[in-house]
């Protein structure tokens, strides 16, 4: 396979012209966003809970930017859906960027981890727990509110 | 192609002229390079690398300081050199040009030097919405702190200055300072600087050029234009990083206060006090960059020899090429100005394609191009995106590259589109 078939490879084509996801929740119990200021990637995630208050019910994004910032956003709703938000919040980032399976560059690192880094800011919002050290860097370079 | 200009100039043979730079002998994922971003900085000719080297083998030590003949030698090569870019940009003396590390420095320089001492509450600084952060940034920085107020001329549709606006920017207060890009980094925009000087002069106010896309692409003659500061950088323009001038009046820098204080800016030190040197030594505390302002020096050689007529032209004829042949590309917008009016810039974008993929997919095909905001946010929230993709064309720029980049954009429509 050339690196531009592994790159646009068909599933992240996929996800980036038909996104899973894409929406509005009204009233969400947990909610961020984020956004790349140097190429304007933006992501708003919203996420309803259980009644358990943790279990991830729904999952919804809004934005517009890259085809892998895009992509892998709808990847990461289907991934989340149904699991613990508590187990989300501490998520490894490799879980997802082994799922996007491509080689990325620095740059294409931060558009691929845009929508994962805006969902822990809103789990951890909601938990009022702080975002780990680990991803705070990530907080500050991508403009996660 | 059909349309362009014909003129007496010997056209440049860039084919030709690639020889000269070492960096096109590889090939990016098994194509040819094809390097579209030269607006953000060119590649170096062996003229210029082989100079660095030379100097650095033979003739090499700190300037201005020993009286042992190599010191000698070092420093007639860097004051060589000074004369080399005073005489590139027509300024009446080499003693006001002040090596600086690149544009952004120089335009530092006036704002810090200048900008503290004379702004102050009632006073306005005229910038435009077209400039690159380096022009913009250091105006609103001083502004704040001194209390003028920064004004904006506005862009109208095509890229280019409403100059209409001048009176009733002026009835705002009192216009001390303007400072403007001769050619915009983003849209290529030439933009009438010896109109705003006259202008800024009838105000009383200086006029503070930023030079550096400009430097590389035309003949450059400050005393016609008529402003007080044109700064630009060596990088640009085929010579090594960090390293530029800043051209000013004689009459203004010697007026100044330094920007950098420590070793050679200085006439007398004591344990109470410190006088200043003369200019352009006032400015250029420290070691500066000795072999990048001789490499400096060497590319001014190198576009001489070419000619800046002839770059200037084929960059015309590259940017009205690329413009007719990308225009058959369906969904894209051409932002800026006609070809005549414009360097070899050209900012664009496809219809829901976001600049980063288009980008991409041109890379995996050895074609290099600026996908960004091109430090020029302001801009782009006037032109209402986040970003473009900017391709930008030098002398070593061939129309085959253009033809690969438009290849490009029809693949990047089929696979994202």
């Amino acid at each position: 396979m050339s690196e531009f078939d592994q790159l646009y490879r068909e599933v992240i084509l996929d996800h980036y012209k038909n996104p899973r996801g894409h929406g509005l929740i009204e009233d969400p119990d947990a909610q961020a966003e984020g956004q790349n200021p140097l190429c304007g990637d933006e992501v708003s995630i919203y996420v309803a809970f259980e009644e358990d208050g943790d279990t991830i019910e729904e999952v919804k994004f809004s934005g517009r930017g890259c085809a892998i910032s895009q992509a892998a956003t709808s990847m990461l709703t289907e991934m989340v859906k149904g699991r613990s938000a508590t187990q989300v919040a501490t998520l490894p980032r490799d879980e997802l960027l082994d799922e996007i399976g491509i080689p990325l560059t620095p740059v294409r690192l931060k558009c691929a981890l845009l929508g994962l880094s805006t969902l822990k800011l809103a789990l951890h919002k909601a938990k009022g727990t702080p975002l780990p050290d680990e991803w705070s860097g990530m907080a500050d370079e991508l403009d996660l509110k | 192609m059909g349309g362009v200009a014909v003129t007496t100039q010997a056209k440049l043979d860039a084919a030709k002229l690639r020889a000269d730079f070492p960096i096109f002998e590889q090939q990016i994922h098994g194509k040819p390079l094809a390097y579209l971003d030269s607006a953000v900085s060119t590649h170096k000719p062996r003229q210029v690398l082989d100079k660095l080297r030379d100097f650095y083998e033979t003739s090499y030590a700190n300037v201005h300081r020993g009286v042992y003949t190599l010191s000698e030698r070092s420093t007639a090569e860097y004051e060589g050199a000074r004369e080399k870019v005073a005489r590139f940009v027509n300024a009446p003396s080499p003693r006001e040009v002040v090596f600086v590390r690149g544009a952004t420095e120089g335009l530092n320089l006036v704002a810090y030097a200048w900008g503290l001492v004379n702004l102050g509450p009632g006073d306005l600084v005229v910038v435009t919405e077209l400039e690159h952060h380096s022009n913009f940034v250091p105006w609103q920085y001083i502004a704040k702190r001194t209390g003028a107020e920064l004004r904006m001329i506005p862009l109208d549709d095509a890229g280019e200055l409403d100059l209409g606006e001048l009176d009733s920017i002026a009835g705002d207060g009192n216009v001390k300072v303007v400072a403007n890009n001769l050619v915009s980094n983003a849209l290529g925009t030439i933009n009438p600087i010896e109109r705003l000087s006259a202008w800024a002069h009838e105000r009383g106010a200086l006029m503070v050029v930023d030079g550096a896309q400009a430097a590389p692409h035309r003949a450059i003659d400050v005393q016609a234009l008529g402003c007080d500061f044109f700064a630009f950088s060596a990088h640009k323009m085929c010579g090594p990083t960090s390293v530029g001038a800043l051209w000013g009046r004689r009459e203004l820098l010697q007026s100044m206060e330094p920007f950098n204080l420590g070793g050679h800016m200085i006439r007398k030190v004591t344990f109470e006090e410190t006088t200043w040197g003369e200019v352009p030594a006032k400015f250029e505390a420290g070691t500066q960059p000795i072999a990048e302002a001789v490499g400096f020096g060497a590319a001014v050689d190198y576009l001489n020899e070419i000619g800046m007529p002839a770059i200037e032209q084929h960059e015309h004829e590259l940017a009205a090429y690329a413009l007719g042949r990308m225009a058959e590309v369906p969904g894209i917008t051409l932002y800026g100005p006609p070809a005549d009016r414009r360097a070899g810039i050209v900012s664009f974008n496809l219809d829901g394609i976001h600049p980063h993929d288009v980008a991409q997919i041109l890379d995996m095909d050895g074609v290099a191009i600026r996908a960004g905001h091109h430090c020029c946010q302001p801009l782009m929230a006037k032109l209402g995106v986040a970003a473009t993709n900017r391709a930008s064309f030098y002398l070593y720029t061939i129309p085959e590259e253009i033809d690969r980049l438009v290849a490009g954009l029809h693949k990047a429509r089929k696979v994202l589109g």
